[in-house]
């Protein structure tokens, strides 16, 4: 297959320097060209990269300065600091309870997603049954159905089963939408573990629940990471689904939080600031940690699977 | 998958009664019910529930007018309704800016952090950390950039460019682009990671051999790179596109929608009419009407794209 796509190169846009006839390139082009895909000049890496940087880190930093400077400040260096915009959050805006909440949600929603989306996606990649092809389509689907625009349906069924303002709803709303992507992420990471692994265990006497956790289950490990923090960072980050079925104060989450500071408070910058580092703390921690996970995750489970 | 090992099954057991294994043709069936389930009662279920909706007069605060109403909403979405198509509007320019710009820019990004330099690890970390921000977060982060009296404007003002006290959210000439910035900020990320999930399973040694015969780097990357990418970023626009399309995290809590409509979306309207309106039918109706069209032009793309297509 190299050697085609090389041969289709050069038979498709012959320059005057690669016939098959022509001399060897002079040889500073040829270090150039050699060096071309693995070495690209340093310039070519970095400007662009630093330009990139700026945009990323310049929106945080402002936040992290509104955040940690006094009230009425115009400095652009955070200092002297002060916390008073914190404890304020913290404690008046209810922010301690907004963190306890979205833990809850965040964590639920992880646990429960990784669950049911583990079983379906080893049904998928494991097993020829009737309605698969039917359930495939179901779940790419789903995908076009836009959330916000089911919240009306999705508010009278929790109504209907009591469950307005219980944190319970939003659990189930934002596994049900985090459940198809987790299942065809999960079911390509599960292809990708042989199955003659499972079938050795087989015939060593294992069934097949205990073959599957002693030797698919530590090989998924980087799959479920990755999934299961896709599921967490989406709850803790969505905000309709709280919105909306969470009307009590004491039950909202801290997306619901931060939307009240930017509505009614608009002045009060530095609490507003302050929510969002708050907002941002766990997310960040949680990408830092699992963000070399991602790549190999995607990289597995949605491009070759 | 081969086919013999779907059917494969491990030894029934004889260790006694207690452990009776499933089935291997019911197992399946028993995997799948949890997510199966869930699905039904919270995803078709009130997908259903929408279009039955969007044939009723269905409005909490005129009750008196409930019941059976036919194509009515239809009728009086597609033709009295004079905001819907300015609506409709701002959707398609909104998904189709943010879509093309974050391909660009996500390309432009994966292909630089794919290259090995000193201090890739922390770079890569920091340019895809807004992907884990969500779009609440964005509109506090960029509302305290964009505010008139401490934000950004306010340092160039006193560094003596521009004016002080203009707010780019406010004035309807610059509000698309500030809204736009913001989203890119953590749309980028998002494409960034999967097209470099992608890029590190192209082999290296086509590049070798295009480099041995002497092709560079642009001619590599529209060759070598380009067609391996191909199904990757058509899925990812896709996948991309419907998501700006429904999503109003960023546009309800950064404009609100305005100023004067100006950045209303079609989902951000039907929330306005169903949630603030209490009109429940109609927005079901505008909602069936944007599920027609996303799905329609779902497909046309994947026809156009030729998705799936041999060509690696």
């Amino acid at each position: 297959m190299t050697a085609a796509l090389a041969e289709k190169n050069r038979t498709r846009t012959p320059g005057p320097a690669t016939g098959d006839d022509a001399p060897p390139p002079a040889s500073n082009r040829r270090t150039r060209r050699e060096r071309a895909f693995d070495d690209v000049p340093r310039w070519q890496i970095y400007l662009p990269l630093v330009v990139y940087l700026l945009f990323t880190l310049v929106p945080f930093y402002w936040m992290l300065l509104f955040a940690v400077r006094p009230a009425g400040s115009t400095s652009l260096v955070p200092w002297p600091m002060t916390g008073d915009h914190f404890s304020k959050v913290w404690n008046e805006r209810s922010f301690a309870v907004f963190f306890q909440n979205s833990m809850i949600v965040g964590v639920a929603t992880l646990i429960a997603t990784t669950l049911v989306a583990l079983a379906g996606g080893y049904a998928l990649a494991r097993f020829d049954f009737r309605i698969k092809g039917a359930f495939m389509l179901a779940l790419l689907c789903s995908q076009f159905i836009p959330g916000a625009l089911m919240l009306v349906p999705l508010f009278e069924i929790f109504k209907n089963l009591r469950m307005i303002n219980s944190l319970g709803s939003v659990v189930i709303a934002e596994t049900v939408f985090q459940l198809p992507l987790s299942i065809i992420l999960i079911s390509g990471f599960i292809k990708n573990v042989p199955v003659s692994l499972e079938e050795a265990a087989w015939v060593d006497g294992c069934s097949r629940f205990k073959a599957f956790r002693a030797v698919v289950l530590p090989l998924l490990r980087p799959g479920l990471i990755a999934v299961g923090s896709f599921a967490f960072v989406h709850s803790w980050n969505h905000f309709l689904f709280a919105l909306m079925f969470l009307s009590e104060q004491d039950k909202q989450t801290i997306p619901v939080g931060l939307n009240t500071l930017i509505g009614a408070d608009s002045v009060d910058l530095g609490a507003l600031a302050a929510g969002g580092v708050i907002a941002a703390v766990p997310v960040v921690i949680v990408f830092a940690f699992i963000q070399k996970w991602l790549i190999t995750g995607f990289s597995a489970g949605a491009v070759k699977g | 998958m081969a086919p013999s090992a779907a059917v494969a099954t491990p030894p029934p057991r004889a260790k006694g009664p207690r452990r009776r294994p499933v089935s291997p043709r019911r197992l399946p069936y028993l995997l799948i019910a949890p997510a199966g389930l869930l699905m039904l009662g919270f995803i078709a279920y009130p997908v259903i529930s929408v279009f039955y909706y969007s044939l009723q007069n269905y409005n909490v605060t005129k009750p008196w007018r409930n019941g059976f109403a036919g194509f009515d909403n239809f009728t009086r979405i597609l033709t009295e309704d004079d905001q819907f198509w300015p609506a409709l509007g701002f959707s398609a320019q909104w998904v189709v800016t943010q879509v093309t710009l974050q391909l660009a820019l996500g390309l432009a990004l994966a292909l630089i952090v794919n290259q090995s330099f000193v201090g890739r690890g922390i770079s890569r970390a920091m340019v895809f950390s807004p992907w884990a921000v969500s779009g609440v977060l964005t509109s506090t982060i960029w509302i305290l950039l964009y505010n008139s009296s401490t934000g950004f404007s306010r340092y160039l003002a006193d560094a003596g460019i521009g004016e002080y006290g203009t707010s780019v959210l406010s004035d309807t000439g610059t509000v698309f682009w500030a809204a736009t910035v913001s989203e890119l900020w953590r749309g980028v990320p998002f494409f960034a990671i999967l097209i470099l999930a992608d890029l590190q399973s192209v082999s290296k040694e086509l590049y070798e051999a295009a480099s041995v015969d002497g092709a560079g780097r642009l001619r590599q990357f529209l060759h070598i790179t380009l067609p391996h990418l191909r199904d990757a970023i058509i899925l990812a626009t896709l996948l991309r596109g419907v998501w700006e399309f429904n999503n109003v995290d960023l546009l309800y809590t950064l404009t609100g929608g305005g100023p004067a409509g100006e950045t209303t979306t079609l989902p951000l309207y039907v929330a306005n009419t169903g949630i603030e309106g209490h009109d429940f039918g109609y927005a079901s109706a505008l909602t069936t009407v944007a599920f027609v069209i996303l799905l329609f032009c779902s497909i046309v793309y994947l026809r156009l794209s030729k998705f799936g297509g041999d060509h690696k």
